[in-house]
């Protein structure tokens, strides 16, 4: 695949040091192009991207509340088409309306919206970036956080040993609503990550994009291992790339051989209390979930 | 040249939204205000209204979406009510906010607990402070020159800024009265095609919008909102006076509207529909030889408080009625903002309606007898049970 030269998203941002929700959005707009509208929901990537009266973005962007980016992006769409039917606005062109929000602002507080905008068959992409927590207020537990892991709001304790639900499966509740596009991505996997960007993009109506997104502040690694904590991942099976397309699913990477995942725990501050035999149990859990998708 | 209908306050609101040629409607059912946006459903089903129209799943979803659609360079139509309004809260201040001329219809209703569908005015009161220009409307023929109005109020360079036209549920909302419809291109003549400058979402015009407010700029954002809103009681009165031309109707001076006020000593300050009420037992006590006044707050944001300072400078007893209670306060907004404006003035407080209760012509005579005997500002509450 050709990497577009063009940049939509502007450096200097105010993103940490090996940010994955930077990366996310560069390559996003690398894929989307100029004409692009972005409904971004409150979090770490609005904050980081717009201190007025800077802005790191050169497409149209806006910014309502937390839980509502899909909803403010159904608004979007709905008007060019009215613009373009009743003044000839934009008529010359198609504009791609993107929504994207954290796993918090999507997987929790975002949720309805999101489903209602999905359901009402808009002609969206949803991107979803995942870092497992909310980390734009300091690392709490969002649904998205996975079985064991410490955030401050799901700490290790002697009693209690860090998150003790499993990771909501966003991509397949999405797939439930029976829109024709539905993937997995990982940063780390930029090529594959882009080609369902623009798969997505040629589709008309909603689709979903989850995007794992290594954060360096809140998983506790250094910055320069954003891209081979994601790599592992997926390598593990802890995150499979996949896609659905009218319903047919398809692994789009699959490793050789899955490593064990204690190769990606054991990077991770917030799997440092992990004893082997919680490893040994996390690992019986992913092995399972590989097994229902065939990997 | 127009037509008369003997419609409900939701169709006319509907018939409204309809000649201001919307383009793009969110909305969600919530009773008293759902006639309206089933009206709406079916304009544009039939083809008679060419809008998207976007089938939300709450209110709170319904603004995000006008938002999304304004911003976007849309003329933008919602209507809601009591909890709707409220679950909408956060994002009227984002619509104000973000300077964007969305016209909503309120039907007016009482909120829960316990759960009322009646009329009251506590769910737009609540929303005072949102940066929304806030008009009440006296009957379902203002009902629909007002939103007409609004989009000429809300799109004009000097205000962009939201605007509710609230009307008391079921009491208009409900009732069927004959309504002049204008002929569509006599209102399109009026409000023009919305051609947005400022800023909106065009991809050959990349902009940020909503971006973050850091200490160093966010107050200022704030100060501009408020020095809109002084500008907006300008317009409200130009459009009011163009609207009279244009339409034959015209509504006070477009802030407040003075019903036998100048030989008045004692004057009721009251809005929404009790406003009828009041103007027939006026003119019933008229024939007695007794005469009594009414100041109609039309619009209580922008508060017109140079109009009613200078309106009430010889009245001696003000009786204020509100359709909504401060808990902590024992009295309304309308009495608390009266007072304040009315420094050395007798001005009494009568909490009336909440929740549907009936105003009743003799209620507006306890209350006129009250006043008028009233020594000090004091706060009554009319039609409670011993």
């Amino acid at each position: 695949m050709q990497f577009p030269r063009e940049e939509y998203f502007a450096p200097g941002h105010r993103g940490c040091a090996g940010c994955g929700a930077a990366i996310v959005a560069r390559l996003l707009l690398k894929v989307a192009g100029k004409n692009t509208i972005i409904s971004n929901a409150t979090g770490c990537l609005e904050v980081m991207t717009t201190p007025y009266p800077e802005t790191s973005w050169r497409v149209p962007w806006i910014h309502t509340a937390f839980e509502n980016a899909a909803a403010t992006a159904s608004g979007i769409e709905a008007a060019i088409k009215a613009l373009k039917r009743k003044r000839g606005k934009h008529a010359d062109k198609k504009i791609n309306v993107i929504a994207i929000g954290g796993d918090g602002g999507t997987a929790d507080i975002g949720f309805q919206a999101l489903s209602g905008a999905m359901e009402r068959g808009h002609d969206i992409l949803y991107i979803m970036y995942d870092n497992e927590a909310y980390m734009n207020t300091g690392i709490q537990r969002s649904s998205s956080t996975p079985f064991m892991a410490a955030t401050t709001t799901s700490p290790a304790g002697s009693k209690i040993r860090g998150e003790d639900r499993p990771k909501k499966d966003m991509t397949m509740i999405m797939a439930a609503h029976g829109i024709p596009y539905v993937a997995t991505a990982c940063i780390s996997y930029p090529e594959d990550f882009m080609r369902k960007i623009k798969k997505a993009l040629s589709i008309e109506g909603p689709k979903f994009i989850q995007v794992l997104q290594p954060c360096t502040t809140g998983w506790g690694y250094p910055p320069e291992k954003t891209i081979e904590i994601g790599r592992l991942a997926v390598e593990t099976g802890i995150f499979p790339l996949y896609e659905i397309e009218n319903g047919e699913f398809r692994i789009t990477y699959k490793p050789a051989k899955r490593k064990p995942v204690r190769e990606y725990l054991k990077m991770q501050k917030r799997y440092r209390h992990l004893t082997d035999e919680d490893i040994e149990r996390i690992q019986r859990y992913i092995d399972e979930k590989c097994k229902l998708l065939g990997l | 040249m127009c037509e008369v209908k003997v419609i409900t306050g939701t169709s006319a609101a509907a018939e409204a939204a309809k000649l201001a040629d919307v383009d793009v409607i969110a909305a969600y059912p919530i009773t008293p205000q759902t006639t309206c946006v089933e009206k709406l459903a079916e304009f544009v089903a039939n083809g008679e209204l060419d809008a998207e129209y976007i089938k939300v799943e709450s209110e709170h979803s319904a603004m995000s979406a006008c938002i999304g659609a304004a911003a976007t360079g849309a003329r933008t139509f919602t209507a809601t009510a009591s909890q709707g309004l409220a679950l909408m809260h956060e994002m009227l201040f984002i619509a104000s906010g973000m300077r964007l001329p969305i016209v909503m219809m309120v039907a007016n209703r009482a909120l829960s607990a316990p759960i009322n569908i009646w009329n009251d005015h506590q769910d737009s009161i609540s929303e005072r402070d949102s940066g929304w220009i806030q008009i009440y409307v006296e009957d379902n023929q203002e009902t629909l020159d007002s939103i007409i109005q609004a989009y000429k109020i809300a799109e004009n360079e000097d205000v962009l800024l939201p605007v509710m036209v609230c009307l008391d549920g079921f009491i208009l909302t409900h009732t069927v009265e004959p309504v002049t419809i204008p002929k569509a291109e006599r209102v399109r003549e009026f409000l023009g095609v919305y051609e947005p400058k400022h800023a909106y979402l065009d991809p050959d015009r990349p902009v940020t919008q909503g971006p973050v407010g850091v200490p160093d700029c966010y107050m200022e954002t704030r100060k501009q909102v408020e020095e809109a809103m002084e500008r907006a009681k300008k317009v409200i009165k130009e459009v009011n006076e163009e609207f009279a031309e244009r339409f034959k109707r015209k509504y006070g001076n477009g802030l407040v509207e003075a019903y036998n006020l100048d030989k008045a000593d004692t004057v009721l300050v009251a809005m929404g529909s009790v406003c009828g009420t009041i103007k027939y037992v006026i003119d019933e006590l008229k024939k007695e030889g007794k005469e009594v006044g009414l100041l109609r707050i039309r619009t209580y944001r922008p508060f017109p408080k140079e109009d009613v300072r200078e309106l009430l400078k010889d009245a001696e007893n003000i009786a204020v009625l509100d359709k909504n209670i401060s808990f902590g306060f024992n009295k309304g907004a309308l009495g608390i903002e009266m007072a304040s404006i009315l420094k050395n003035k007798k001005v009494c407080n009568y909490i009336v309606g909440l929740g549907g209760r009936d105003i009743k012509i003799d209620d507006i005579k306890t209350i006129i007898n009250h006043v008028e005997k009233a020594e000090d500002d004091t706060t009554l509450w009319i039609g409670l049970k011993e």
